[in-house]
């Protein structure tokens, strides 16, 4: 094919496959997007794949098997620019709630013959095993974000990617703060934006998908946030959730429960 | 002995593998192998507040995180013994309707139709056909649109709760929809016509169907369990009828009937039981195709697939019509212990939760029954009656024969790693 064309590699991890899917889902650009780069190794999309190396890696999904720690090192070596696509890529996603418990309890309750499988304890970012070169938060990812990071690599600039919180996609689109306004607990103001703030523009409060912004005064919220709990341990079960492997999220929920114990 | 080994599939959602075993012309072993990871959903729910597990079962599955969140969220409301309202009821059926337009343009045009037109992917007929691909995009995008505008974004929509909605979505950007609407009804109906032009290969099984049967309406949520063997069950009596087992070779459970048989969840089940209740434009097209009920080729779930694409299309339609933002869009919770079942028909098939909750309304059990763990061993035992006819054949019309029939499954494995390689070998007997 063309050699003027970068090459562009799509991979799934442990994952539900919506952040590869929110690439199938760019209907508008979709076919741009198979012209402007060569789709060598996408799976999900075609029977049809080129030998490595690629100039772009995209990963989905965490790391939770052997096998799969072995993989990303292949990958790894494959690709020039490696790309770590969605929360559990970034973070481990939500089957990292299994690194804050015990996994062979977990299988024992899903799997008759828990023996069977192979899994690791914890379910890991791709950064915990290889170099990435971009992470991209979300779950699932914006697609307008995986089209400006791939626009950006083609056009050798730096993706333009927010570097703010939720709260200001708030105030951007007028939605009147449901923490303050209405009491309903909300992690915007420590989650990165990204979303479009869709959690508060429905009424509720944002569950943390897209990951911690890293300067969130997280002690602060945490009291604003335990003030208006609607069930005991609300604060911490938000931060312990879909991004709940993410470090600025395991330290917040951690100091909850250091505290509760504390006053036990 | 002779064999063919498939060590995963292109064009499907997860990672699976195929192993065939033949000796005189006979399949002896046939395993559909999963090495998708297994995740422990039903692990980590322990101990979630119920609110939470809308948001977090809809990460089960990112091409069907809808029927995920419907499912569970019915199965809690019956555990706390509430009834969400007619509007609540109409506006999760349109959700539902975007979902199954989304997924079945997907899984009719991108998915499974190269493997009809000889082609690798549908970057390559639109290369052939540029214009059946541009359909096909508009057609899910519409799907899509329907989702972002009920639930903010089409993976992993935000506003579904316990109860209802969290709040009523505008009504504005769902009524600019319906000229799309109109031309998806359209597109739809010649999708159907053109599904019935694809060359099939010939199969014909004996299927036990199973979906959700509604009297009123193209079952998908709420109704009784219908078995094409006469078996009707409640819902909260799924479990009495359909057992869910652990296999070594799989990450992924599987299920038979309380006989010990195999059955068949999806659009084929769907349609052949409940072809009555389909809306007029759905029927029409349904009797036009002069397809003969039921239909018992599993290549010819895609024109299933097509007829509830018009049926779907249809629907919306007429609910977007009829939407009206007013009155409560939630039912306000009273916590108390107790146990729920509920079943939705995901666009793959049947899907059934069970969750026990105590009187915080924490989750202290969860059950999960996927349409693809019932069908896993409907495939395998599909792969088995395809046997003697592959054998015959050249490796790589073999490899594609085989692949093509997972594939027209649809199964919810989530995306493949490798792509397929079919490893034939004559064994000294």
């Amino acid at each position: 094919m063309d050699k003027n064309k970068p090459s562009v590699a799509v991979y799934k991890f442990s994952s539900c496959d919506g952040c590869q899917l929110s690439l199938l889902n760019m209907e508008d650009e979709l076919l741009s997007l198979a012209d402007a780069v060569d789709l060598a190794f996408f799976i999900e999309a075609s029977r049809a794949t080129k030998p490595g190396p690629y100039d772009i890696a995209l990963v989905e999904g965490s790391v939770t098997t052997p096998h799969e720690v072995e993989r990303i090192k292949e990958i790894r070596q494959d690709a020039k620019f490696l790309i770590a696509l969605g929360t559990c890529a970034t973070a481990g996603g939500v089957q990292a709630l299994r690194n804050f418990a015990d996994a062979g309890e977990y299988a024992k309750i899903v799997y008759d013959h828990p023996e069977f499988l192979h899994y690791l304890p914890t379910a890991t970012p791709i950064a915990e095993h290889v170099k990435v070169d971009l992470e991209l938060w979300g779950c699932p990812v914006n697609k307008a974000q995986v089209i400006e990071v791939v626009v950006a690599l083609l056009n050798n600039r730096k993706p333009n990617l927010p570097l703010y919180s939720v709260c200001l996609q708030c105030k951007r689109r007028g939605t009147i703060c449901v923490l303050v306004d209405k009491g309903i607990p909300c992690l915007g103001p420590a989650t990165i934006a990204g979303c479009g703030a869709l959690c508060p523009a429905n009424g509720r409060g944002c569950y943390g998908c897209f990951g911690p912004f890293r300067d969130a005064n997280v002690p602060a919220l945490t009291e604003a946030l335990q003030k208006v709990e609607r069930y005991p341990g609300e604060t911490m079960r938000l931060y312990r959730g879909i991004s709940g492997n993410a470090p600025l999220f395991v330290k917040a929920a951690d100091a909850i429960l250091s505290t509760s114990k504390e006053t036990k | 002995m002779k064999t063919i080994e498939v060590p995963a599939l292109a064009r499907v959602e997860g990672e699976g593998g195929l192993y065939i075993g033949l000796e005189n012309g006979k399949a002896v072993e046939i395993r559909l192998d999963i090495y998708e990871p297994p995740r422990f959903f039903e692990g980590f729910l322990h101990g979630r507040f119920l609110q939470e597990v809308p948001d977090i079962t809809a990460r089960i599955c990112g091409i069907c995180p809808v029927a995920y969140q419907m499912s569970s969220v019915f199965a809690l409301e019956n555990a706390l013994g509430i009834k969400i309202t007619s509007q609540v009821r109409a506006l999760r059926r349109l959700m539902y309707c975007g979902e199954y337009i989304e997924s079945h343009a997907l899984h009719i045009y991108m998915l499974q139709a190269p493997d009809l037109l000889g082609k690798e992917s549908a970057f390559e007929v639109a290369a052939i056909a540029p214009d059946v691909v541009k359909n096909a995009l508009r057609l899910k995008k519409i799907g899509n649109a329907i989702l972002s505008a009920i639930g903010g974004r089409s993976v992993h929509p935000v506003n579904v709760c316990v109860g209802g909605f969290y709040q009523w979505p505008d009504a504005g950007p769902l009524k600019k929809l319906l000229p799309d609407l109109e031309w998806g009804l359209a597109t739809a109906i010649d999708c159907v016509k053109w599904a019935m032009t694809l060359p099939y290969p010939d199969l014909e099984i004996d299927y036990e169907f199973v979906a959700l049967h509604h009297p009123d309406e193209y079952g998908v949520i709420e109704g009784e369990v219908w078995s094409s063997k006469g078996r009707k069950l409640s819902i909260k009596d799924y479990e009495k009828g359909y057992i869910e087992e652990h296999v070594k070779h799989s990450n992924a459970l599987h299920s038979h009937t309380v006989d010990g048989s195999t059955y068949l969840v999806g659009p084929l089940a769907r349609l052949n039981l409940n072809h009555e209740q389909l809306l007029p434009a759905a029927q029409k097209a349904l009797k036009d195709s002069k397809l003969k009920l039921p239909l018992k080729n599993p290549y010819k779930s895609l024109i299933a697939r097509a007829i509830e694409l018009v049926q779907f299309y249809e629907e919306a339609i007429q609910l977007v019509k009829s939407y009206k933002s007013e009155g409560p869009a939630h039912v306000e919770l009273k916590l108390k212990a107790g146990e729920g079942a509920g079943a939705t028909e995901a666009p793959r098939g049947l899907l059934y939760h069970r969750y026990q909750i105590d009187d915080h309304g924490l989750v202290t059990f969860a059950k999960i029954t996927p349409p693809t763990a019932q069908n896993l061993p409907r495939i395998e035992a599909d792969l088995f009656a395809l046997a003697p006819k592959i054998i015959k054949m050249p490796e790589a019309e073999a490899t594609l024969t085989a692949e093509h029939l997972v594939r027209s499954y649809d199964p919810c494995i989530s995306c493949a790693t490798h792509f397929l390689k079919l490893k034939v070998e004559e064994k000294e007997k």
